[in-house]
C-alpha cells in the first residue's frame, strides 16, 4: 500500500494528464452528439409549427381540394378519410392484438408462446410498404379497386404485433397474487383474466394501443396502393379514400406553392392529432383510474 | 359461498391416498369425471372457449406472417419464372420492354442505409452514453422524451422537411464543400442537385437515431452497477469506466440496436422516395440520383400495368421482406442476449 501511494505521487500526474484529457474529450464529444441530434429535432418542429400555423385556416379544415392550379381549398375530406381508415384499422386490429397479448401473458409461458413472441417482434420490423402489398393482394385484387377497407386492413396488420407485445408486458406487471386471489374465490379463469387482470392493467394496455395507433396514424407507404387517395368526399368503405398523409405526400411533390403551404398545414394537423389523441387517452385513463381507486 | 368452498377439499382429498396404492392417475381421473359438481361443469365451457379464442389470436400473429409470405410468394411467381436468380443481378429496369432487374434498387437501398448507419451510430451511441452515464437526473427525462419524440414524427413529414430544408442545405453548402475537399475520391463528384443518395442517407440517419439510441440506452441501463463501481474503484476515469465497464459489457446489445436501426433504414419508404431522386442508376458518386427498393414500390406499384411488371415489383417486395426479416431476427436475438440474461461475457 505504501509503495503504491508513493509511486502514485510520482507517476500519475504524467499518465493522468493524458487520461484526464481523454476523459474530458470523450465527455465533450458525447455532449456534442446530443447537440447534433437535437438540432434537426428542433429544426423540424419549429419549421413545422411556423409553416403550419401560417397556413391553417377555416377553409383548410372544411373544404375539399380545389382543382390543380386554383388556390384555396382544404383537406377536410382527407382528415375524415384518415379517421375512417384508422377506425377500420382499430376495429380489426385492437381486439386481435389484445387477444394475442392475453394469450402471451396468460397462456403463452411456453415454447409456443415464445414462437408467437418472436414472430410478433419480427413482424414489427416488416417494412410498411410490404404490408401494403399484402393488403393489396388480400383486398384490392379481390374487389378490383382501391378502398378504405384495404387501407384499414393494411394498418390493422401493422397494429396487431405492437399491441400484442405491449399488452403482454402490461399484463405481466399485474401481480400473481391478484389472479390467485380471484381464482381462489372460485372465479372462473376467463372472468379472472378479463375482470381482474385486464382491468388492473387497463391504463397500460390503452397506452399501448394508443402508441400503436400513433404509429400507424402517420403511415403513408401502405396506403399508397390500398386507400389510394381521393380529391372528393367519400364515405363508402369500398371506394378510394383520401388520407391526410397521402395528401401531404402528393402536395409535397407538386410544383405549386399553395399546395406546399397546405402540405405544411396538413403535417401540423397530423402531428397535433397524433399527440392530442395520445394525450387525451392518457388523461382520461388516469382520471378513470383515480375515480375507480 | 359455502357451495363453492365445501365440495372442493372433500373432492381433492382422496387423490393422494388412492393414488399411491394402485393405478394412481386413473383412479383419480374417474372420480373427477363422475363427480356431480354442477359449478365445475358450467364454468368449464366458457373457460375453454375463452382460452382457445386467445390461443387463436396468438395463432393469428403467426398466421399473419404466413399470410405475408404466401401473398408475396404467389404474387412474384411470374417474375421468378421469367428471370430466376438473374433478377437480382440485372441492372436493366424497363417496363416498356418487360425487362426487369432489381440491382439498381438493391444498390440504392444498401448504400443509403449504410450511409445512414455511418452517420447515425456514433451519434446515437454518444447520446445513449450521455443519457445513462453523464446526464444530470433532471435533464434525463427531458432528453429521453425529446429523442423519443423524433421517433413519433411520421416519415412523410420528415420527407416534407427534407425537401424544403435539407435539400437546399445539401445543394448550397454541404455538397459543394464535400465536392471541393473530397471530390478526388470519386464518391463526391458531379453536379450537386441536392436530391441524391447522400441526402437519403442523411434523412435516414436522422430517422433511425432515436431507435438506435433508445435501445442502446435500454441495454446500457441493464449493465450491472457493480461493473461500473469496480472500474471506478480501480482508479478508472469516467470515460475508462464507460469503455471498460459499460460499453464492453453491452457490446452485443449495442450491435443488436444498430442492426435494428439498419432494418428500419432498409424498409423506410416515404422520406427516401422524396429525396433520393428516383432514377434506376448505379453510380459511384453519392451526389447522383438513386433509387431504393421501397421507393420503386411506392412510385410504380399502383401504376404497374402488365402482369409481369406487377410481379417483378412484388418480387422486390419479397426480397425486401426477407432481408428485413433476417436482419430483425438477428438484431432481436442480440438484444435479448443482453437484456434477458446476464451481461454478455466480455471476450477481451
Amino acid at each position: 500500500m505504501d509503495s503504491g501511494s508513493n509511486s502514485e505521487a510520482v507517476f500519475i500526474p504524467a499518465i493522468g494528464w493524458r487520461r484526464w484529457a481523454t476523459d474530458h474529450l470523450m465527455t465533450g464529444l458525447s455532449v456534442l452528439t446530443v447537440v447534433i441530434v437535437l438540432v434537426p429535432l428542433f429544426a423540424i418542429f419549429t419549421y413545422l409549427v411556423y409553416k403550419g400555423i401560417g397556413s391553417i385556416n377555416l377553409a383548410f379544415l372544411t373544404q375539399t381540394p380545389k382543382p390543380v392550379g386554383e388556390p384555396g381549398g382544404g383537406m377536410a375530406n382527407a382528415i375524415a378519410g384518415s379517421a375512417v381508415i384508422l377506425g377500420i384499422a382499430s376495429l380489426l386490429g385492437v381486439p386481435v392484438g389484445i387477444g394475442a397479448g392475453i394469450f402471451l401473458s396468460e397462456y403463452g409461458r411456453n415454447r409456443y408462446g415464445d414462437v408467437v413472441r418472436f414472430v410478433s417482434d419480427v413482424l414489427n420490423g416488416v417494412p410498411s410498404i410490404v404490408i401494403g402489398i399484402v393488403a393489396y393482394g388480400l383486398v384490392v385484387m379481390r374487389q378490383k379497386h382501391f378502398s378504405a377497407l384495404a387501407g384499414g386492413v393494411a394498418l390493422a396488420i401493422m397494429m396487431i404485433p405492437t399491441i400484442a407485445r405491449t399488452t403482454e408486458q402490461m399484463l405481466l406487471l399485474v401481480p400473481h397474487a391478484i389472479r390467485e386471489a380471484a381464482l381462489g374465490l372460485g372465479v372462473s379463469r376467463w372472468r379472472t383474466t378479463l375482470s381482474i387482470t385486464l382491468r388492473t392493467a387497463t391504463s397500460g394496455v390503452i397506452t399501448g394501443v394508443m402508441l400503436a395507433f400513433a404509429r400507424v396514424a402517420g403511415e403513408t407507404a401502405p396506403l399508397l396502393f390500398t386507400a389510394f387517395g381521393n380529391q372528393f368526399w367519400n364515405w363508402k368503405l369500398d371506394q378510394p379514400t383520401a388520407a391526410l398523409s397521402l395528401q401531404i405526400y402528393t402536395y409535397a411533390l407538386s410544383p405549386f406553392d399553395d399546395w406546399h403551404r397546405q402540405a405544411w398545414a396538413g403535417s401540423l394537423v397530423l402531428i397535433v392529432l397524433i399527440v392530442s389523441a395520445v394525450a387525451a387517452v392518457r388523461i382520461v385513463v388516469r382520471r378513470g383510474r383515480l375515480a375507480g381507486a | 359461498m359455502s357451495n363453492h368452498a365445501v365440495p372442493r377439499p372433500r373432492f381433492t382429498a382422496p387423490d393422494p391416498e388412492r393414488g399411491s396404492p394402485e393405478g394412481g392417475p386413473k383412479a383419480a381421473l374417474k372420480i373427477e369425471t363422475t363427480a356431480p359438481l354442477l359449478q365445475g361443469k358450467v364454468s368449464e365451457l366458457p373457460d375453454a372457449v375463452f382460452g382457445w379464442t386467445m390461443r387463436l389470436c396468438g395463432l393469428g400473429v403467426i398466421a399473419l406472417l404466413g399470410l405475408i409470405v404466401y401473398q408475396l410468394v404467389i404474387g412474384s411467381q411470374l417474375s421468378w419464372h421469367a428471370f430466376g436468380w438473374k433478377f437480382f443481378a440485372l441492372s436493366d429496369w424497363n417496363p416498356v420492354e418487360d425487362q426487369y432487374g432489381a440491382l439498381p434498387f438493391i444498390f440504392g437501398t444498401l448504400v443509403s442505409s449504410f450511409l445512414a448507419l455511418l452517420i447515425a451510430v456514433p451519434l446515437a451511441v454518444g447520446v445513449a452514453v450521455f443519457i445513462t452515464e453523464m446526464c444530470p437526473t433532471r435533464l434525463k427525462g427531458i432528453l429521453s422524451f425529446t429523442t423519443e419524440l423524433l421517433a413519433a414524427i411520421p416519415s412523410v413529414i420528415y420527407g416534407l422537411w427534407a425537401i424544403f430544408v435539407l435539400i437546399p442545405i445539401m445543394r448550397l453548402y454541404v455538397e459543394p464543400f464535400l465536392g471541393k475537399t473530397l471530390g478526388w475520391t470519386g464518391l463526391f463528384a458531379g453536379p450537386a442537385y441536392g436530391y441524391s443518395v447522400l441526402a437519403a442517407g442523411v434523412i435516414l440517419a436522422i430517422m433511425i437515431i432515436p431507435i438506435i439510441s433508445s435501445i442502446t440506452r435500454e441495454v446500457l441501463t441493464v449493465v450491472p452497477q457493480h461493473q461500473r463501481e469496480a472500474a471506478l474503484a480501480l482508479g478508472a476515469t469516467r470515460w475508462e469506466m464507460i469503455r471498460v465497464g459499460v460499453l464492453r459489457n453491452a457490446r452485443a446489445g449495442i450491435v443488436g440496436a444498430v442492426i435494428l436501426g439498419l432494418g428500419r433504414a432498409l424498409g423506410e419508404t416515404m422520406a427516401v422516395t422524396m429525396v433520393i431522386g428516383n432514377r434506376a442508376d448505379i453510380a459511384k458518386s453519392l451526389f447522383a440520383f438513386g433509387y431504393s427498393m421501397a421507393s420503386v414500390l411506392a412510385n410504380e406499384f399502383s401504376e404497374a400495368t402488365g402482369d409481369l411488371y406487377l410481379s417483378a415489383l412484388i418480387e422486390i417486395g419479397l426480397a425486401l421482406f426477407l432481408v428485413t426479416i433476417v436482419v430483425n431476427a438477428l438484431a432481436r436475438l442480440m438484444v435479448w442476449s443482453v437484456t434477458r440474461g446476464q451481461p454478455a461475457k466480455s471476450m477481451a
